[in-house]
């Protein structure tokens, strides 16, 4: 009888790259009294961070690239330099 | 039929904290497109920033099966893939509704090595979906230029600039006369969604191009990426049309652009943010090089209005 081959599979999983945010240098931050719910920021970001539900950052993972500051019709998102560290 | 973003299912096939560069086209682009094929998928991937981007054993960041082929197979691998579980089907041992198989593949895979597994399977009309995610360069390797590279365009294998034309790879694959053909744009996300849920519905060979401007390999600020592809639709750098069985329609706002019901932006617009073609901006003869590139737009769209005239 052959041993049994162990088949190396990886599992989707968060931080897959690593603790991404701390690539960040600046930081979105949302003003929730501008944001209008077009959900434009959400669509854009390409690492899937924004919530749909109340467009919630995760900063664990945000790698800071700007996008949904720049396509935010309302500009209700700023770019804030990271302080610190 | 028009989608609008807030119908858009709110699972993740590409997860947070993915090795790619912050503010990557290509994991934008694969996020609506999973969106669009529900989880009943099978991705295969060859060599690109796409698989660069999966991350480290044991975690992935595509939320799909995902299979890592070698660079020239991504036709002839879907192909067999997509037979084997028709074989599977008609044995009874798989039940329910296939899975789509796709491809998500760069241009290097497409356009150059990939090339003649594709057009192979385009004839054989395989019945899987080509995804090429079209940066201009292999940018995975430290931007070498491609087919897709366009005039001009410095990368490092080009360091004076392209001097010859790109391929134009979508219009080869319409002339392969194919069930379906697409091309999109990161800036137009209810666009892109339609067509690959339509190519989803149909049987055969479906290719869709999306252009997917890399802002490390074009040197721009990663904030502007879906603000660049933008500009290249509205510039008329890049068009959007679909095609079925030869027959092509063109898409807005491309073909507002081409009956001249809306104003074709310049094409400095569209490049002078870009460091590829600073050489461009800062020669003396700058004056005449935007009048080649104008030019080259213009044929473009002209060619691709016509041939949608045609049939």
């Amino acid at each position: 009888m052959s041993k049994p081959v162990v088949y190396p599979l990886s599992q989707p999983a968060n931080g897959a790259g690593g603790p991404t945010g701390t690539w960040r240098t600046e930081r979105p931050v949302l003003s929730p009294e501008k944001c209008t719910g077009c959900l434009l920021c959400w669509i854009y970001c390409p690492e899937g961070v924004i919530s749909k539900k109340d467009r919630s950052i995760n900063y664990d993972f945000c790698k800071g690239c700007g996008i949904c500051a720049v396509e935010c019709p309302k500009k209700a998102i700023t770019m804030v330099k990271e302080g610190g560290q | 039929m028009s989608v609008k973003i807030k119908d858009f299912s709110d699972v993740e096939y590409v997860l947070p904290g993915s090795a790619a560069c912050a503010g990557c086209p290509s994991t934008i682009a694969l996020r609506i497109v999973g969106k669009a094929l529900g989880e009943n998928a099978i991705m295969l991937m060859t060599p690109s920033c796409a698989v660069a981007s999966i991350g480290l054993l044991p975690k992935s960041c595509y939320s799909l099966p995902t299979l890592n082929i070698c660079f020239a197979s991504a036709g002839a691998s879907a192909g067999g893939l997509s037979l084997a579980l028709d074989a599977l089907y008609e044995k009874g041992r798989l039940k329910g509704e296939k899975p789509t198989v796709f491809n998500w593949v760069g241009d290097g895979g497409t356009y150059d090595i990939g090339l003649q597994g594709i057009s192979a399977a385009a004839e054989r009309n395989d019945d899987f979906i080509h995804f090429c995610y079209n940066n201009e360069a292999y940018s995975n390797t430290g931007v070498q230029r491609s087919g897709a590279t366009p005039l001009h365009a410095i990368t490092t294998t080009t360091p004076l600039g392209k001097e010859v034309h790109r391929k134009n790879v979508p219009l080869l694959m319409l002339e392969h006369r194919i069930p379906y053909v697409a091309t999109a744009s990161l800036a137009y996300p209810m666009d892109l969604y339609r067509k690959v849920a339509k190519a989803k519905s149909i049987k055969g060979f479906k290719y869709i191009e999306i252009h997917a401007p890399c802002y490390p390999g074009w040197k721009f600020a990663s904030s502007d990426t879906v603000k660049m592809s933008r500009l290249a639709v509205k510039s008329g750098a890049w068009l959007l049309w679909e095609g079925e069985y030869g027959r092509l329609t063109l898409n807005n706002p491309t073909s507002l652009l081409a009956k001249g019901k809306m104003e074709l932006l310049p094409v400095e617009e569209y490049i002078k943010s870009q460091g590829r073609y600073a050489h461009l901006m800062k020669s003396p003869d700058k004056k005449s090089y935007l009048a080649e590139l104008e030019e080259e737009v213009k044929r473009g769209l002209k060619f691709m209005a016509g041939r949608a005239e045609l049939i």
